[in-house]
């Protein structure tokens, strides 16, 4: 029997309706144009200059939503709360932070083709595993399979033995924890402590350029953009409706012939590797990789931004990451002891009063406007 | 083998009580044996190497008279004019040879000055002096610094140590020593019989020596060799026997801690359901309150000092008891039936309390010290010393299990609480007040994480950061011995303990981190209710 399904780049773009598409077209005029625009061609003291410092921490916050959306594609829309997102963004960062490392060239402190902390160790060549990095395209392919094959390992295990819940948040932070432990050791060959940092040029060009930076910038941009699209297209689809009663009866999706294991793992590899090339858009912006972007604190932190934005929802966390960590560039600079606070307190308000996050207010309001 | 079990006092405190016979005799004797006034004079000789000799020389004398002289050189207390060597005292002159108060007052003093070839001469005659102390502990101490260092040199004192010295254990550690510097000896008949002897100790830095003669490039005579080869044989077994103990007791030692850690969450987590991140900052609050009760103590009870720690143990239990009892009923018990909200809650009040601690307590690492009580150790080989502290912190882990274990079976208190975690909704209709009682227990595991709070603050850094490192590994502990009990956490933290050290051993501290929590998780895959789980059938 011969079905007439629509294409698939039909269906994927279709995905997103009129409103979105909308918003996408808004976004990207104000990413890819004005924003480069006001930063390149205005003079610093125009009132209208978007600064460095702006720019690089748009980016960076960018490159956050995009670890929050695929935060909330694997807990909002499947109800795995995962507490290893931060490790998988931190291997996309050291992924593409070893080809960052091979470009310094002999502009390094020793003048070695080694790099700084090689030399420091009194190494004499690369480790098997730095074979090819020199290589812009490998970097990239080591950034979109590495992360997600160690996602698909461990999800396959710890999702055929039906481990759910709580019991799969703590053995994720498990894992990441002993991942932190290793990148912390000198032996293991990333930069131990230091991680990596330094940072010369990408492709030839140099890492501090202007241009560069709205290449990032606009790169981050279009990366949230295709996380959006791409999410907007798997909640549609027959398979997200699959996920979605998985989180609510995974017993009776069972009972109906379906086999979770292939569902869950499907959607937690996918948001491991959007982690992993948001790491490799940040590492580049914000000039350093080190262990810490693994610690324990950073996973839930990331669940945070979820929650803060809104479960279930995709445009949620984007406004989440967004409110979370702008107050946290103010609040670090204007009162430094109370942010930690200020992050506590959003903890608790958000799961206590706030269950469905900036968006489930946003629509009380309008419903009660309406009224 | 007998196990020697001494106690090790602190340092300083040994080295005040060495030297106090000595100021005992410099001040309360009119006048001193004489020293030869010949060898006293060149302590000021023109040359190092005749400052050095005299130095030895002085040293061989073996009375306290002379320990007195060099240990004052060392001090920098000697003078002289012309020959002779003075001590001033006050504006009295006191010619050290004679221990007579020159009258009138010399000329021309001028202060002794050591520089670095004789402050070393000086410091090893010191240390040899020691050997004749009237301090068995001190003796020891000193024959044993000794065990590693001597030379041909310290030959005679170590004869003449032999004929004075009455207590055994002295004795056979100063015969090990004459033994291990006899190996050099030219003559292969006493090398034979060093190297016999020496197969009875226990000491590392033998096993190279012996290595070394195994090998008949360094040994010519083959009957020396084989005796080598026996003799190394018996020590690296003792040896290896030793080292297994002391692995195997700080596996237990690590155990107790996890344990500590765990114990409180077998109630929050294990029969509650709860999963509070914040349980580590629990822990922070016993051992900042064991703090406290340290400066009350040093400001009000000074001279009850030592036992702080056993008033900090209430203090910390009611006090980690009222924030985990705070905790609830502002916030946890709206949570009840979500864990993954519980989780991210938690977590939320853990940075608030850590940010709290910093505020009140600064953010560095604050000073606990151990009382007299908990320093120090045992030594129950030559290898294995355990220290008193780690011991005691042992038997206070299975202290509080005891209790908990008490509470929960044997009170009334307990019996709500295991009813109202099997059956929530039967045990409020035969009255018992389940959210009260969920308060109570709440409060009950926090207070449990106080108590091993103050346990921590003996063993590790006081700082407001410090209960982070412990949560991942207190969660494994009650995951991997399974959920609802006592026992499996037990054997999970004891377990986890070992192991951890045992591949410690092999491959590292890092490494067997990873290697354990690479097992926890197969572990986990496999059985994923735990180790230990109750039996049972479960529905979602």
């Amino acid at each position: 029997m011969k079905t007439n399904r629509t294409p698939f780049v039909i269906r994927f773009f279709a995905a997103t309706g009129c409103k979105g598409w909308l918003a996408i077209g808004f976004f990207s005029l104000l990413t890819f144009v004005l924003v480069p625009a006001a930063h390149l061609m205005l003079p610093a003291d125009h009132a209208l200059h978007v600064s460095d410092y702006a720019v690089t921490l748009i980016g960076k916050v960018m490159c956050y939503a995009i670890v929050a959306v695929a935060m909330d594609l694997i807990w909002g829309f499947a109800g795995i709360l995962s507490l290893g997102h931060g490790l998988f963004f931190a291997l996309g960062g050291y992924a593409f932070g070893m080809y960052l490392m091979r470009s310094i060239g002999l502009d390094g402190v020793y003048k070695s083709h080694l790099t700084d902390f090689m030399v420091f160790l009194d190494w004499k060549e690369y480790p098997w595993y730095w074979t090819g990095t020199e290589h812009f395209l490998y970097a990239v392919f080591l950034v979109l399979v590495i992360p997600a094959s160690l996602a698909f390992v461990f999800g396959y295990f710890a999702f055929r033995s039906r481990i759910k819940g709580v019991y799969f948040a703590i053995i994720s932070q498990a894992l990441t924890f002993a991942f932190m432990l290793l990148f912390f050791r000198n032996a293991t060959g990333f930069g131990g402590n230091n991680g990596f940092t330094d940072f010369k040029r990408i492709l030839g060009y140099s890492i501090t350029a202007p241009e560069m930076r709205v290449t990032l910038f606009a790169l981050s941009a279009f990366m949230l953009m295709f996380t959006l699209i791409l999410g907007r297209y798997l909640m549609q689809s027959k398979f997200g409706r699959i996920l979605t009663a998985i989180r609510d009866a995974e017993m009776r999706v069972m009972f109906l012939g379906y086999n979770p294991l292939w569902y869950k793992l499907f959607i937690w590899t996918v948001s491991a590797m959007l982690c992993a090339i948001a790491g490799a858009l940040y590492v580049p912006q914000v000039g350093i990789i080190n262990p810490s972007e693994m610690s324990t604190a950073n996973s839930i932190e990331i669940a945070i931004w979820t929650a803060v934005g809104g479960r279930g929802t995709l445009v949620g966390p984007v406004i989440g990451a967004f409110l979370v960590n702008l107050s946290k560039s103010w609040f670090t600079v204007a009162f430094p002891e109370y942010w930690l606070f200020f992050l506590g307190l959003l903890f608790v308000v958000v799961t206590l009063l706030l269950p469905q996050g900036m968006v489930g207010l946003w629509q009380k309001l309008r419903h009660r406007s309406m009224r | 083998m007998f196990l020697k079990i001494r106690i090790k006092m602190l340092s300083n405190l040994s080295r005040i009580v060495f030297l106090l016979p000595f100021f005992l005799i410099v001040f309360s004797l009119p006048a001193y044996a004489a020293l030869d006034p010949e060898i006293v004079k060149q302590l000021n000789a023109e040359t190092n190497e005749e400052k050095v000799a005299s130095i030895k020389k002085i040293a061989l004398l073996g009375t306290p008279e002379a320990a007195a002289l060099l240990q004052a050189m060392a001090d920098d207390a000697l003078s002289f004019s012309g020959d002779t060597i003075i001590r001033m005292e006050g504006d009295r002159a006191i010619n050290v040879a004679t221990g007579q108060e020159i009258k009138p007052l010399p000329e021309n003093i001028e202060t002794l000055v050591t520089n670095n070839s004789t402050r070393r001469a000086l410091n090893a005659s010191l240390s040899l002096l020691k050997l004749f102390s009237p301090d068995r502990e001190e003796r020891i101490k000193a024959a044993k610094a000794l065990e590693a260092s001597a030379d041909a040199l310290s030959m005679p004192i170590l004869d003449q140590v032999l004929i004075k010295e009455s207590d055994p254990e002295i004795k056979q550690i100063i015969t090990l020593t004459r033994a291990s510097i006899e190996l050099k000896n030219p003559d292969p008949a006493k090398r034979l019989a060093a190297v016999k002897s020496l197969g009875e100790s226990n000491h590392p830095d033998v096993k190279i020596k012996l290595t070394e003669l195994t090998d008949p490039a360094n040994e010519p005579d083959a009957g020396v060799q084989s005796a080598a080869k026996e003799s190394l044989a018996s020590l690296e077994n003792r040896l290896l026997v030793g080292e297994s103990i002391s692995r195997v007791f700080t596996g237990l030692s690590l155990g107790s801690v996890l344990l500590l850690a765990a114990l409180g969450l077998a109630i929050t987590y294990g029969v509650m359901g709860i999963i509070n991140m914040a349980h580590g900052e629990l822990l922070m609050v016993g051992a900042y309150a064991t703090y406290v009760m340290q400066g009350i103590f040093r400001t009000h009870f000074p001279e009850y000092i030592d036992w702080y720690v056993l008033a900090a143990i209430p203090v910390a239990f009611f006090s980690a008891g009222l924030v985990g009892i705070l905790l609830e009923r502002t916030v946890i018990r709206w949570l009840y039936g979500r864990p993954l909200e519980t989780l991210l809650t938690t977590w939320g009040l853990s940075l608030i309390l850590i940010q709290s601690a910093r505020v009140a307590f600064g953010p560095q690492n604050l000073e606990v010290a151990n009382p007299i009580w908990l320093s120090g150790s045992i030594e129950a080989m030559s290898n294995v010393v355990l220290p008193l502290n780690r011991i005691i912190i042992i038997g206070f882990a299975f202290f509080v299990l005891a209790l908990m274990w008490v509470l929960l079976n044997r009170t009334r208190l307990g019996l709500f609480v295991r009813a109202v975690t099997q059956n929530r909704a039967m045990a409020g209709c035969v009255g018992v007040p389940t959210a009260r009682i969920d308060t109570v227990a709440f409060g009950l595991g926090s207070a449990i994480a106080g108590l091993g709070g103050v346990a921590l603050s003996q063993i590790a850094n006081v700082g407001p950061d410090m209960g982070q490192g412990y949560i991942v590994d207190a969660f494994m502990t009650v995951v991997l011995g399974g959920v609802g009990q006592l026992a499996g956490a037990v054997w999970a933290a004891m377990g986890l303990g070992i192991v951890t050290k045992l591949i410690e051993g092999v491959a590292g501290a890092v490494i067997a981190k990873i290697v354990v929590l690479a097992i926890i998780i197969a572990i986990i895959q496999k059985r994923p209710q735990g180790l230990f789980a109750i039996k049972g059938r479960f529905v979602d």
